[in-house]
């Protein structure tokens, strides 16, 4: 079958899409338009392994062998007000997740435990929609009790936060903040109705504004179609940000998406490939739902597609593969663990 | 790796629930709910009362406390207690 016959060619030139972004991204440096990532994810699984090879050539060429490494932790669980479909952690469904808090010496030694890894990033996230006083006293603390302690660079996912939310985040240290936009802006009504997908990007904002650095990422498989995917992909690359955190769907119990499959392995490897097209320079992190898609081949056949970083151990009410394990297959595939005064 | 879930009552209660649904080993298919304890969840419900658990999750493993029958922990994946068919599916 022909690329013509399978529509993945480039509508500019009739070109076929990989060869095109050969020249556009990997020689260029210029990311894939959505017509483009379109049509990569599009190709068919027979040239899935041609994608993957072209999309770690970028990556190499781009960002270079490293690999950044991060651990994250739950500092507050479940009892959230927001109703992200994908969520075990929402207060609005009936999921088994009941709410908990960490206490500060727990979360210094899941710091601890993260550095171990030779990790250089450690995120402190939180269940909410945004942080309140309570909420920004117990991170302050944390912070410097880290900071006290482990030597490793603190990022925090706290939901949408207020100007002032920011500056105090920023003058504490916070190195990245998280805030995922999730999905596509045309999708977003489908994942989440308690805010909108433009308060998120509004945070984001303020967040590049203050000097932190920007982590924003999403799920993969939540019913959306291909074109959305690319959409999605578009609208990051958009945004700019330092780092996207790539998550496959684990479809929880409780929740609205509890009835959606897990999104299919060379599916999910495919997106990788596109991700990585539409942003050459960014660090593309495997993230939650990669052992449930991927298993342990994929997770390999990811990293030599474009993947740039992993989120190593567990999740925030998830579990991952042990730390070693992601360890080992990274000096397996002779890619060196990021230090910590390095900058991708 | 995975850790046993044991009932600290003392009194050598009958784990008969299951950790992820909560539903009663001894009816329905639990298959899928042993794969998932087995790489992506901690146990939810206590397999002695099947209340849900308060369950904190940390980068290297998870700490699960029913109101009624103590407190457990592990690090990656769930084992039930003699169920070799379920550990035969952990890493």
């Amino acid at each position: 079958m022909t690329a013509v016959e399978t529509g993945t060619t480039s509508e500019d030139t009739g070109e076929d899409v990989l060869a095109v972004a050969r020249e556009q991204v990997l020689e260029r440096g210029e990311g894939l338009s959505q017509e483009q990532v379109l049509a990569v994810l599009q190709l068919p699984s027979d040239r899935l392994s041609e994608a993957l090879a072209l999309a770690h050539e970028v990556r190499m060429r781009h960002c270079g062998p490293e690999v950044e490494v991060e651990g994250i932790v739950s500092l507050k669980t479940g009892g959230c007000p927001e109703d992200c479909h994908f969520c075990s952690q929402s207060g609005l469904f009936e999921s088994p997740v009941r709410a908990a808090w960490l206490d500060k010496d727990r979360l210094v030694e899941a710091a601890k435990q993260t550095a171990k890894t030779g990790a250089t990033e450690f995120c402190i996230v939180a269940a909410v929609r945004g942080p309140d006083a309570k909420l920004m006293e117990q991170v302050r603390a944390g912070i410097a009790a880290i900071r006290a302690e482990v030597d490793i660079n603190v990022a925090c996912s706290l939901g949408m936060l207020t100007q002032e939310q920011v500056d105090e985040l920023a003058a504490m240290g916070v190195h990245r903040y998280n805030h995922n936009l999730e999905t596509a802006r045309s999708h977003f009504p489908e994942v989440v109705t308690t805010h909108s997908w433009e308060e998120r990007w509004d945070t984001l904002q303020m967040v590049r504004a203050a000097g932190m650095e920007v982590c924003c990422g999403g799920i993969v498989g939540m019913g959306e179609t291909l074109d959305q995917r690319a959409e999605f992909a578009v609208q990051l690359a958009e945004l700019e940000p330092d780092e996207v955190p790539l998550n496959f769907l684990i479809p929880n119990p409780g929740t609205p998406f509890a009835h959606l499959e897990v999104p299919q392995g060379a599916d999910a490897l495919m997106t990788v490939a596109a991700f990585r097209l539409a942003l050459p320079r960014t660090v593309l992190r495997f993230a939650g739902g990669r052992e449930l898609t991927l298993g342990d081949l994929g997770a390999e056949q990811g990293m030599l597609g474009g993947v740039n970083a992993i989120i190593v151990g567990n999740y925030l009410t998830n579990l991952g593969r042990p730390a070693e394990q992601d360890l080992d297959m990274l000096e397996t595939l002779k890619m060196p663990i990021k230090a910590l005064n390095d900058t991708l | 790796m995975s850790a046993v879930l044991e009932p600290t009552d003392g009194a050598g209660a009958a784990a008969v629930y299951c950790a992820w649904c909560g539903g009663a080993r001894t009816e329905g298919e639990h298959a899928a709910c042993d794969r998932r304890l087995a790489t992506v969840d901690p146990p939810r419900h206590c397999p002695v009362c099947a209340r849900r658990m308060v369950v904190q999750v940390d980068p290297v493993g998870w700490t699960a406390r029913c109101s009624r029958h103590g407190e457990s922990a592990g690090q990656n994946g769930f084992s039930w207690p003699g169920d070799e068919a379920k550990r035969e599916l952990d890493p």
